[in-house]
């Protein structure tokens, strides 16, 4: 997809204008970060009423109490919880203790959880994230529908704790009655451009399940390498990896990241982008791809996928059939973007097969029987489908296809494909990949995907977004860095109400909040300008 | 290998021409191939660099580093030390690719080299510290049995050693080879340094080692510390504690004692780097005022004063005998010969409102002139400095001011049109240093490495004369967005593009050949545990970062 588009354009098209000045000041200098909240949520509730009492937190010996189902996913998660909120037990035992600033019985002591149900079932675009959250003196309840919820709720919980100057863990009393605007809020990480190592995709996960976003777009293979490793077709990796034994994703990694993810209320929805964006597949597998020929000759070099091939179709059965059981979530990526047609054009079997299908010279038609072939294919293993837009630009599909808005002009684009009756993701102007110099997560704040011309029933057709981290400049190095708390622009701007956007106000809130990751061990980078966290990565 | 990153150069450069030119359309028929990395070859590239095709063997268990001649000291041993792990460590134990076909070179085992000899011209021994006129030349020959390095000063024997370490290379089989090499080095700039900032955000003590650990894997020489500014105070002043007590983020926390700056000083001297503080005055003190009160001038609106401060007050005595008091303990305190007094961005508008400068002003004859004013303050500070027998250098804005400085002062060059102000600077006769084309925390999109690395110092319009006068330059990260969690990464391998440019010789300019070497350069420091980020695009190394 998509990697080098305009956006390059400052700073390959203009390259010596260096008059800025040393701070940035001009003549108001910011000298710090004009301050930070303490103990507010991001992303902001639904509602959300904090009161001024302050209540002391039970730090030493805190309990999570079940009231509702028992699942393993909450014990877990209870355990999980009071180390990011406390640190983990070591640290705790020896740790200062510091005198109570806040005395009184009315320390919070448990936190008692009532989730009603949802231990077994599955994590799908329909769960139930909904939950309420009560604290008041002495007590604190957490309510939800089911444990999805819950485990939202557990975040939330886990941010309104805060320490005073002393080290006196706190809470206010407050009120919360949440549940998210879109039920879609995707984050993409792509571990073709360069590999990502299974650290990494945990803690990024991690991230994401404290900024509340709930599927992890997983654009496993490209171009550029394959570390997918294909049980039935071994040599995709063997020979499309960067490296076959450090540089791939093994049956069991996968089994981790996707059980990682879900004891977070995380999904991930894997893609395999075709019928491009696939020279990767052709190392380990022959026959796939087509031959580009110049002046009536092969040049040795392939372009998308050949779809004239009787080789082609049986093999992606196969391929996705495999992919539909290593991957859980019932959505399969398709991807379907930026097909070029020049190497199709070249190939005189292609040109031949044109002929008799009767396509004349419209390769969109081609790209069209290609890609109903492949909807096809997955809709015969029972999953759904979400493609890149240019598939509905071009193509017809099932009626539940869930369309991914990414180019430019995407407030048209998203009337069109919301007009013709598809469900809708929006991703164009959350491209973290592309990166300034400054404060750019306001952009991203502001960006709304119901801000465009169409009735409600075209807006309700929005399920969310998903913002990219294309990886062709991003890899171990700078992966956590590059995303957060960038990212977490986009985590408020889908799941909390589209009222809430005073850039002032979430200013404030998004400082503590990058203080929160990066004591929580996430080397979260400055968004703001000058100033400091109390506990620094 | 030439062939390909040719290929590639010319996918960017056609990527480039799409995108500039046509705004909307798609160029998804370029395609970014992974980036080709050479093997074993150095970075920056040496002043003369010969190396053949005999590839000999190196046993990694029982090779030695041993000092050659009369003159050793512990800079050296400890330098052993160091390089045994920098050339041999770092690698992953499991390399087995069967299905690889690469070229094989022939291999010469029967003649392995054991051991590296460094040889000294000078003694070394006792508490010496790099200079701006240190020898740092050196060198360096690779061949059967045995490689040697020679050199004048121990500050070129250690980048001999950092060239040899970037010379060893590990096969696909797992064994350590180098080719028969010949270098003969020596930089084309006295001062190539680094500027971190460490007031818009506090960088935290072993961070400024990582990246004087990733200088001397640059060669970069000069660690420029932007040690305080309007944000933060973070240095801890014995005489006037304070400064950092109100002026730090945290007093506890955010702060560098004067133990944390001895360790700072004494991890760069073993390395060959020096250490220049910046304490920049009279603008830029903002967090001065905190634990100094009557330091800075107070603004005035309509007669009154407004409960805000503007630059350093001027016209009171107390202000020089603080600062007499205060750079005699910070030449105490920081062994280089320069300090940097930096000068830059004064704003008049406070100083202007303030009644009692208006009527010092008068008295003065400077009428409504307050860059009189600045000049009276800068030649007031460069006085005292001078007088603790330390040079100085100063921001560009102090001679574009007009202010006469000693003849010795080192002029920094940091804003847009620099070439005209190196012309100017180096017509008045001043030594120069550049930064204006290597802001890296000025962050853009993609491969912007180049553009620094195809800045030349040299090209402004001057006589030869002229040219001799510039000293070097530095590559800033100013802290605005960089702190901890990101200096690392924003910093390297980008500040590796004016290192090259800073050390190899000016004919060293072709991108395509460098973007190879670089390549492998930035995988070195990956191996080497820095999260060197990607500047190239898409590609992997064979150890890729993993702080887990």
């Amino acid at each position: 997809m998509l990697s080098m588009r305009c956006v390059l354009l400052a700073f390959i098209c203009s390259t010596s204008s260096y008059a800025l000045p040393r701070t940035q000041s001009g003549d108001v200098n910011p000298y710090r970060n004009s301050g930070k909240t303490k103990g507010q949520p991001w992303p902001m509730p639904l509602s959300y009423k904090p009161t001024p009492t302050v209540i002391p937190v039970n730090d030493i010996d805190f309990q999570f109490v079940n009231l509702g189902v028992h699942c393993e996913l909450l014990t877990d998660a209870y355990k999980r919880y009071a180390d990011i909120i406390f640190g983990s037990r070591s640290r705790r035992s020896l740790k200062f203790k510091p005198d109570r600033d806040v005395a009184g019985d009315s320390t919070v002591s448990v936190l008692q959880v009532n989730a009603i149900s949802g231990c077994h079932g599955g994590l799908s675009i329909d769960s139930d994230e909904s939950y309420t959250l009560s604290i008041s003196p002495g007590k604190a309840l957490l309510t939800s529908n089911e444990t999805w919820g819950a485990i939202k709720g557990l975040e939330t919980f886990s941010q309104l704790i805060y320490q005073t100057s002393s080290g006196q863990y706190v809470v206010n009393a407050t009120e919360v009655n949440d549940r998210p605007r879109f039920k879609h809020r995707g984050l993409l990480l792509d571990t073709s451009r360069h590999y990502l190592r299974k650290e990494y995709i945990l803690q990024n996960l991690d991230a994401m399940a404290q900024n509340k976003f709930n599927v992890f777009h997983w654009h496993i293979v490209d171009d550029q390498s394959f570390p997918y490793f294909s049980q039935k077709f071994p040599d995709l990796s063997g020979k499309g990896a960067y490296n076959p034994e450090t540089h791939v994703y093994t049956p069991a990694d996968i089994t981790d990241i996707v059980n990682y993810a879900w004891r977070r209320g995380i999904r991930v929805m894997v893609e395999f982008d075709t019928p491009g964006h696939t020279l990767s597949w052709g190392y380990g597998q022959a026959g796939l791809l087509t031959k580009c020929y110049k002046g009536g000759k092969f040049t040795g070099e392939y372009g998308p996928i050949d779809p004239t091939l009787n080789t082609t179709f049986p093999f992606l059965s196969q391929f996705f059939a495999e992919v539909a059981q290593v991957f859980p979530d019932h959505y399969i990526f398709l991807g379907g973007d930026e097909v070029g047609y020049d190497c199709w054009q070249s190939n005189p079997g292609i040109t031949a097969f044109m002929k008799k299908m009767g396509f004349g010279d419209d390769y969109t038609k081609l790209e069209q029987y290609y890609m109903q072939k492949v909807l096809d294919i997955v809709s015969g293993l029972k999953k759904g489908y979400m493609v890149w837009q240019e598939v509905v630009d071009l193509a017809k599909v099932a009626e539940d296809t869930i369309v991914n808005v990414w180019r430019d002009k995407w407030q048209d684009e998203m009337a069109r494909v919301t007009g013709m009756g598809y469900k809708t993701l929006l991703s164009n102007c959350w491209y973290l990949n592309y990166i300034s110099y400054g404060p750019d997560w306001s952009t991203y704040y502001k960006c709304d995907p119901q801000d465009f011309p169409g009735t409600a029933q075209q807006k309700s057709l929005v399920l969310g977004g998903t913002t990219t981290m294309w990886g062709e400049y991003v890899d171990d190095t700078n992966l956590i860095s590059r995303f957060w708390p960038r990212a977490a622009a986009v985590g408020e701007r889908l799941w909390s109400d589209a009222s809430v956007t005073d850039v002032g106000e979430a200013q404030l809130r998004i400082a503590e909040h990058r203080c929160r990751m990066v004591k929580r061990g996430f080397n979260a980078e400055e968004l703001i300008g000058p100033g400091y966290c109390d506990v620094e990565y | 290998m030439e062939n390909t990153s040719k290929f590639s150069l010319i996918v960017l450069f056609a990527v480039f021409a799409v995108v500039c030119g046509l705004r909307n359309e798609d160029v998804s028929n370029v395609e970014t191939l992974p980036t080709v990395q050479t093997m074993g070859q150095p970075w920056p590239m040496p002043n003369m660099y010969e190396t053949s095709n005999v590839v000999l063997t190196v046993d990694e268990n029982s090779f030695q580093f041993q000092t050659a001649g009369t003159f050793d000291c512990a800079i050296l041993t400890d330098a052993y030390k160091r390089y045994a792990k920098l050339t041999f460590g770092g690698y992953i134990s499991n390399r087995k690719r069967p299905t690889s076909l690469k070229f094989r070179p022939e291999i010469r085992s029967d003649q392995p080299v054991q051991k590296l000899e460094v040889a000294l011209e000078m003694p070394c021994d006792g508490k010496i510290y790099p200079t701006l006129q240190s020898q740092e030349n050196y060198d360096l020959i690779v061949g059967p049995g045995t490689a040697r390095i020679q050199a004048p000063e121990v500050w070129g024997a250690l980048k001999g050693l950092e060239t040899f370490s970037q010379i060893v290379y590990r096969l696909e089989t797992g064994e350590f080879v180098v080719n028969e090499t010949l270098i003969r080095d020596t930089p084309r700039f006295p001062h190539r340094g680094l500027l971190l900032d460490t007031s818009r955000h506090y960088i935290a003590k072993p961070l400024i080692f990582k990246t004087l650990d990733a200088m001397a894997q640059n060669k970069l020489n000069v660690f420029h510390w932007h040690i305080v500014d309007d944000q933060s105070f973070p240095y801890v002043s014995k005489m006037f504690p304070d400064l950092s007590r109100k002026g730090a983020f945290n007093s506890e926390t955010h702060v560098y004692t004067p133990a944390d700056v001895a360790d700072v000083i004494e991890y760069a001297r073993v390395r060959g780097i020096r250490v220049m503080a910046e304490f920049d005055t009279p603008g830029h003190t903002q967090s001065w005022g905190k634990g100094n009160p009557n330091f800075l001038t107070e603004c005035y609106s309509k007669g009154q004063p407004t409960g805000t401060f503007g630059p350093v007050n001027p016209i009171q005595d107390g202000t020089y005998d603080f600062l007499a008091k205060f750079f005699k303990e910070v030449s105490e305190t920081f062994p280089d010969h320069y300090i940097h007094l930096g000068g830059d961005e004064v704003s008049f508008n406070c100083w202007r409102s303030n009644p009692n400068i208006s009527d010092f002003m008068v008295k003065m004859n400077f009428s409504s002139d307050y860059s009189k004013l600045e000049e009276f303050y800068m030649q007031k500070v460069l006085d005292i400095v001078g007088s603790l027998k330390r040079g100085y250098l100063v921001w560009q804005e102090v001679v574009d001011n007009g202010v006469k400085v000693r003849e010795d002062t080192v002029v920094h060059v940091w804003k847009g049109g620099w070439q005209a102000e190196m012309a100017r600077v180096t017509g008045l006769g001043y030594h120069t240093l550049l930064s204006s084309c290597w802001y890296l925390n000025l962050i853009s999109y993609g491969s912007d490495w180049v553009n620094y690395y195809k800045c030349d110092p040299y090209a402004f319009n001057g006589t030869a004369a002229q040219k001799a006068l510039i000293k070097g330059g530095e590559a800033a990260m100013w802290g605005e967005y960089v702190d901890n969690t990101n200096v690392i990464s924003r910093t390297w391998p980008r500040a590796s593009a004016v290192a090259e440019r800073l050390w190899s010789r000016q004919t060293v300019v072709s991108v395509e050949k460098a973007t190879p070497r670089l390549a492998e350069h930035r995988c070195r420091l990956i191996r080497r545990g820095f999260p060197a980020e990607e500047i190239n695009g898409p590609g992997f190394c064979e150890e890729e970062y993993n702080r887990f």
